[in-house]
């Protein structure tokens, strides 16, 4: 009898502690709910060679990928609307696997029903214990974008000198800093970084609300930081306009400040 | 007259054979698999089998559109390059053969028998480049190399993405039209089962040159498509002169349009239907000299046209492919009458018309395995002239098999593949005018790197 009581009492734990882990873990991106198995299914079909089956970025196209493909058992993402360190909303990863991520191997998957990518975010999500310990951070609160002008891009550039900004992005925004080459994402391979006159697009998206949310909430994974703490709204708003000038300008260089007389540094 | 008619319908019947042979699959490309490092399985629902992920990719001349599609981002030794091949064992056969009442012995007369054969084979050699000669600009050139002959598949450039937009493309060459159902992905293999016969259809005692959607065609395409690939369109001019090179048939023109529309469904997946016609003119008799034909002078040309519906239909891992086609030839070209000599057409000559249409499903067990069931017919509803027997053209084709994919990776595939067919031509030219039955199996391994 006690036995059958026991049991009892480990079927009805085992099955809350289920229905919690699965609450934690669902998915949903707008009215869509993510469905685990056929993430599976769907991640077997298209990621899996480059990600690997334990989605450790290990596939079999991994060696020969740069950058290489991501580490999902990390959680650690770039492209999130939420503050540095912080584990992105579902939507954040939904977005990223809806555009793709330029200049690498990872198309976008536009395509693919949007059920089809939130079940992806499902199946993504069960490689790492985080995603069921934790909770995302609430998300960036984008404040109005004040209209750009010729001072707004000159403070910008003004902050991007003193910011140390050009010590990887090069005081142009070639991308080719004292730093540059130096430089490694958190697993150690080199990482380049991004030239803004070259015209092409941004990995986390091209608006100007995207360039902000970036600056605001680092790329986690890469040298590139968060700003939320040194910088204003305002001053980040500037930045993105200078940003902005240097990607118009395409390949042409806004004027930039005299060089500031600071040491380079290399970041960790 | 009726034997005459039996005997052209015959004729045509093989070179329809002959031709059909030739027009092999060949698109599954893994020069692209191993440019991107994605596995088959992320373009193909099951190699050669476009999904939308592989159809948005084509559309987008070959580009992902992730900075990676332009050659100069690939090592040098990079070469777009594949090949495919298929060796398989098959057994065909034929209940109504005309043959020898004693072997040997061409003067005994023939007589109705089964015919079988059977025994290893390999269809040819598919070899491909296809790719990006710069950003927006694709290219895609396919000799075929068969076991006694070789030609030009297919060869064309095409200028994507014109102005940005997505809408407007142009491409020129040889290549496949932009048909409903892609008859160069098609997963089948058999002799009987491997082709869409509405693609290639031609009425019995029909002379138009031009033999159906199905052939590769030589001319220029406009075509353009949504970010997602859901809404697609293509106009295609192109030469009547089905395909072949060097200006065989005539300077006539023929049009091509296509467009379809996909929308999702919950639950269900990714919907598709579409509607395409094909309107030409086809010459019924030519320049000659000393009585025999000139290249490429085909003057008094005639109409026809197809026209038709389709659809794709996706329910969890089935999916179904529906087609339906509508055709209809001139008089002239429907009783092969030269145009300028009206007083040779029959008694009651007509032109021909006819409605046929195919159900295709699909089982998509995982990315390696794939159930397919296919079944076709083709029914007339007018002949060219009272002397055809009124069913003769009518067929029904059956196929079912799987496709097996133990090697599937971003460098190469291979398939391990069985199927049956079996084909129905109703009113055919055998001996005791009874319904012409072939069946086929097929089992062997198609692979490509």
């Amino acid at each position: 009898m006690r036995i059958e009581i026991s049991l009892t009492g480990s079927a009805v734990f085992f099955f809350l502690v289920s229905s919690l882990t699965t609450s934690a873990q669902q998915t949903r991106v707008g009215n869509l709910v993510g469905n685990v198995n056929h993430g599976k299914a769907l991640y077997q079909r298209y990621c899996i060679f480059c990600h690997g089956p334990y989605g450790d970025g290990n596939g079999e196209s991994a060696p020969y990928l740069d950058p290489k493909p991501r580490d999902f058992t990390k959680a650690t993402f770039k492209c999130r609307s939420t503050l540095s360190g912080s584990l992105p909303l579902d939507s954040d990863l939904y977005d990223t696997i809806s555009r793709g991520v330029h200049a690498s191997g990872m198309p976008s998957w536009k395509p693919l029903l949007r059920q089809e990518r939130v079940d992806l975010v499902a199946y993504i999500k069960t490689f790492s214990p985080r995603f069921q310990e934790e909770k995302p951070a609430s998300p960036l609160v984008i404040p109005p974008e004040p209209p750009a002008s010729p001072e707004s891009v000159k403070r910008g550039a003004e902050l991007f000198q003193s910011m140390n900004c050009w010590l990887c992005h090069g005081k142009q925004g070639r991308g080719n800093g004292p730093s540059a080459s130096s430089l490694t994402d958190s697993k150690g391979y080199p990482i380049t970084p991004f030239d803004f006159t070259s015209g092409t697009r941004f990995k986390c998206g091209e608006s100007d609300q995207a360039i902000f949310r970036d600056l605001m909430t680092g790329l986690d994974g890469t040298p590139m930081p968060s700003f939320a703490d040194a910088l204003k709204p305002d001053q980040v708003w500037d930045i993105a306009d200078y940003i902005d000038a240097l990607r118009t300008a395409k390949g042409i260089p806004v004027e930039a400040p005299a060089e500031p007389k600071v040491e380079p540094k290399v970041e960790p | 007259m009726r034997i005459a008619v039996v005997r052209r319908i015959g004729t045509q019947l093989l070179l329809g054979a002959a031709l059909l042979a030739s027009a092999r699959p060949a698109h599954a490309i893994p020069a692209f698999a191993r440019k991107y490092g994605l596995p088959c399985s992320a373009c193909h629902e099951a190699w050669p089998m476009l999904n939308n992920f592989g159809q948005t990719f084509k559309d987008n001349g070959y580009q992902l559109g992730n900075d990676r599609d332009s050659p100069i981002y690939q090592q040098p030794a990079y070469w777009p390059i594949m090949f495919r091949v298929s060796p398989t064992w098959h057994r065909e056969s034929n209940n109504r053969g005309a043959v020898d009442k004693v072997p040997g012995d061409a003067s005994s007369g023939l007589v109705e028998s089964t015919v079988t054969q059977s025994g290893f084979d390999v269809g040819g050699i598919d070899i491909v480049t296809a790719g990006t000669l710069s950003k927006n600009i694709s290219f895609f050139v396919q000799p075929f190399i068969g076991n006694s002959s070789a030609g030009l598949s297919e060869a064309w450039v095409r200028l994507d993405n014109l102005f940005k937009s997505r809408w407007l493309n142009v491409k020129m060459g040889k290549f496949e039209l932009d048909e409903p159902i892609s008859q160069e992905r098609t997963l089948t293999l058999t002799n009987t089962g491997a082709i869409y016969y509405n693609y290639f259809f031609t009425p019995p005692g029909d002379n138009n040159f031009f033999t159906g959607i199905g052939n590769l065609q030589l001319g220029a395409e406009v075509s353009g498509h949504s970010d997602n690939d859901y809404t697609r369109y293509s106009v295609a001019v192109v030469s009547n002169n089905n395909g072949a090179t060097g200006l065989q048939a005539s300077q006539a023109y023929n049009v091509y349009t296509n467009f379809n529309q996909a929308f999702e469904v919950s639950g269900l997946g990714l919907q598709r239907i579409g509607v395409y016609s094909y309107v030409g003119q086809s010459p019924t008799f030519y320049q000659t000299s000393g009585g025999n034909p000139i290249p490429g002078t085909g003057m008094g040309n005639r109409g026809f046209y197809r026209v038709g519906a389709y659809g794709q239909w996706y329910v969890g891992k089935f999916d179904f492919q529906t087609f339906y086609e509508h055709g209809h030839d001139n008089v002239f070209l429907g009783n092969a009458v030269p145009a300028n000599q009206p007083s040779k057409l029959p008694a009651g000559a007509a032109g021909p018309s006819w409605n046929g249409g195919f159900v295709e499903a699909h089982y998509d067990y995982n990315p390696r395995l794939i159930l397919i069931g296919k079944y076709e017919l083709i029914r007339m509803s007018q002949q060219a002239n009272p002397s055809i027997r009124a069913n003769a053209g009518n067929l029904d084709t059956w196929t079912v098999g799987y496709r097996w994919y133990p090697i599937m990776n971003p460098r190469a595939g291979l398939a391990w593949v069985q199927e049956y067919s079996r084909i129905v031509n109703a009113g055919p030219p055998t001996l005791s005018g009874k319904d012409d039955i072939n069946n086929s199996f097929l089992m062997g391994f198609d692979f490509d790197f």
